[in-house]
């Protein structure tokens, strides 16, 4: 026989003594109940940075990248910043979803399903800064390798810039697929509970016709465990690559080998804050404490503590590698970086990323939810400034003193990032709203070994000896 | 695909429906499939059902991306249209590795969910019938196939011991078709015997 047992020291990951149909019926409320409006207070303001984000575009596209801050020296400004910063936000939903998976790290059902869909929808954002940043961008197609009436001419495929057009497809396909074969089954219970027509059918649609037969949760296992084996690599691999885009070059203060494990691990920290900053919300919204309980907020409060402090040793190593260089740019670089007229925005990183994080060592703020739901943006606007010292206190002083410039962005680059926010809250409001935005069945799943009912009827068995706790756990299956 | 009649037993633990399901498998009932709510570890054995090989579509798919990767880039730098980027050689396999790699998990998880969906029968528009509304909540739903031979009292008495929570008697429609889920099937007059 299979005798699993998990110590009850551990506090419960769903709170309330709940049953199956409890699940349920929390988790699919939000979707049944009419939108609140507060609800249609967020969705509508994000519309409206939606609308403006698109203004702005079109503005850019119509008159050409002069428009943007940008020159001949500082060719990537706020639009590359914003591409990083958006990706590496993305990140952490696939490393919840795949990592936490395969480290059988139980907690993650709780946060997975709105964890996953904030990495699609950041992923969605991050990729129209380079597009819109090509200024004819009607010629992005050329990225792609497709026949043409130009020979066929090919894209450069030796290009880290056109690693990462594959690396973010590959990345926002897999991510999709993972989250919407997750996705099936609770559609399928939606749609069963569902008492209109309407929602009958468009959920029926969305299930794809899903029953549950023990067939079809046999191949849904095998499914998420491979996805979950291929999703780890290639969460690694995406930020990797992003971080080729300035590694590969040969510019003092991106030509580093430190920079992939640097970029992933800022990716994680940013990740992880913002998911913590929507869970916060999604909790409160919805009232879902009993799902995403303190110990989910704690458990990514560690994560980034732990990402914080080896994103802060990445800084120090930069700074000392460039003074064991002994190469004079390599110096200069980053003397200009810490003391140079962007100082600010290195002291903004240093004090967001580096320090803020250092008060997640004590738990009680770990687990105080207004601190973690303050410092989970203030890491977020730290990591931002980390993207915005590499790229533009890089770019602004190049070899030629008479190229060095100082960049500020124009309205039409702020718009556009506040676009991308615009987009984001837009699709997670209709997330929100019309998806369960915890994982049911998963949540099921471990209701039994992890739940608080399972909690309080085992604690008796902790005081037993161990030949009685042998015989019960015997007769329990 | 045929419509046929089903028993039906509904239970709202694993431990009963574990011991029900031994039991049609023993008494030589017809066992059509279990519905249940999430994945249920050990029911796919206990209910004699083969390990799937959906991994092996998975490893498949994978290889064909990694072939196609390697296979386009290197025909396009060596024979299409090779060009001279600084000096460096035209076929150079280090460059290629980061496209290599992500062809390889974009095929292998696009042509694993594909597979998924095939193997399943599952795709928008499609429809099966639902037992039970319950048995995508808490419900774990054991269906028992009415053949021509099999006795219904006896089958309903056989099941009633099984300690369930509720039993039916159903004619329904085994496989799938395109259809509503907000439209409700009639099948008593399609169902002959």
């Amino acid at each position: 026989m299979h005798l699993k047992y998990e110590s009850f020291i551990r506090e419960p990951l769903v709170d309330g003594e709940k049953n199956y149909s409890d699940v349920t019926a929390d988790i699919c409320r939000p979707i049944e109940q009419k939108p609140t409006k507060l609800w249609y207070f967020g969705f509508f303001v994000a519309l409206a940075f939606l609308g403006f984000g698109a203004f702005s575009v079109f503005w850019e596209v119509y008159w050409g990248l002069g428009t943007w801050g940008i020159n001949h020296t500082m060719g990537w400004g706020w639009d590359i910043t914003n591409f990083v910063w958006w990706v590496g936000i993305g990140h952490a939903g696939t490393l919840i979803s795949a990592i936490l998976l395969l480290f059988r790290q139980h907690w993650r059902t709780g946060v997975n399903r709105a964890a996953e869909a904030m990495t699609i929808f950041a992923v969605m954002c991050a990729g129209q800064f380079p597009i819109f940043h090509m200024g004819r961008v009607w010629d992005a197609m050329y990225v792609l390798p497709l026949p043409n009436t130009r020979g066929p001419l090919w894209p450069n495929f030796n290009s880290a810039l056109l690693w990462d057009v594959f690396a973010i497809s590959t990345y926002f396909t897999v991510s999709l697929l993972f989250w919407y074969s997750g996705l099936i089954p609770d559609f399928a219970t939606v749609r069963d509970r569902a008492k209109t027509k309407l929602r009958k059918r468009l959920y029926g649609l969305a299930s794809f016709g899903w029953t549950g037969t023990a067939k079809n949760w046999q191949r849904f296992e095998a499914l998420s465990l491979v996805l979950a084996g291929l999703s780890t690599p290639l969460v690694l691999s995406v930020h990797t690559i992003v971080s080729f885009d300035f590694a590969t070059s040969v510019i003092p203060g991106w030509h580093a080998t430190i920079f992939p494990p640097y970029f992933v691990a800022g990716a994680i920290f940013s990740g992880f804050a913002m998911v913590n900053t929507l869970l916060i919300l999604v909790r409160k919204l919805y009232r879902l404490e009993e799902y995403i309980t303190m110990g989910h907020i704690e458990a990514m409060n560690k994560v980034i503590v732990l990402t914080g402090s080896i994103v802060g040793i990445a800084y120090l190593t930069e700074l000392f590698m460039a003074w064991y260089s002994q190469v004079v740019y390599e110096q200069e670089a980053f003397k200009w970086r810490v003391m140079g007229p962007y100082w600010w925005s290195y002291w903004a990183m240093m004090t967001c990323n580096v320090v803020s994080p250092q008060f997640f060592w004590f738990k009680k703020l770990r687990r105080n939810i207004v601190f973690s739901f303050i410092l989970s943006i203030v890491v977020n606007i730290g990591m931002w400034f980390e993207r915005f010292v590499i790229i533009a206190t890089t770019l602004y002083r190049d070899y030629i003193p008479s190229n060095w410039t100082y960049y500020s962005p124009t309205w039409p680059e702020l718009g556009f990032y506040l676009g991308t926010f615009g987009l984001f809250f837009t699709c997670f409001f209709l997330f929100s709203k019309y998806f369960p935005v915890i994982a049911i069945a998963e949540i099921k799943f471990v209701l039994k070994t992890t739940g608080d009912k399972a909690h309080k009827e085992n604690l008796a068995l902790e005081d037993k000896s161990l030949e009685e706790f042998i015989e019960i756990a015997n007769h329990a299956h | 695909m045929a419509v046929k009649k089903f028993a039906i037993a509904c239970y709202d633990d694993e431990a009963p429906l574990f011991d029900a399901v031994h039991k049609v498998r023993h008494s030589g009932y017809k066992l059509h499939d279990v519905y249940t709510p999430f994945p249920v570890h050990g029911l796919d054995t206990a209910m004699g059902l083969k390990e799937t090989d959906l991994h092996i579509a998975g490893f498949i798919f994978g290889i064909t991306g990694t072939s196609t990767a390697l296979g386009l880039m290197s025909w396009i730098f060596t024979s299409d249209w090779p060009i001279n980027y600084g000096g460096k050689p035209f076929f150079s396999l280090p460059a290629m590795i980061p496209i290599t790699f992500e062809l390889t998990v974009m095929f292998a998880a696009v042509g694993m969910v594909l597979t998924y969906c095939y193997l399943n029968q599952i795709m928008p528009g499609v429809k099966k019938h639902v037992f039970h509304p319950r048995q995508s909540d808490d419900l774990f739903v054991v269906v028992v196939e009415v053949t021509e031979g099999t006795d219904e009292t006896e089958l309903m008495n056989f099941l009633n011991e099984t300690k369930p929570l509720e039993t039916d008697v159903q004619i329904a429609e085994e496989g799938w078709w395109y259809g509503r889920f907000d439209k409700e099937e009639n099948y008593s007059k399609q169902f002959a015997s």
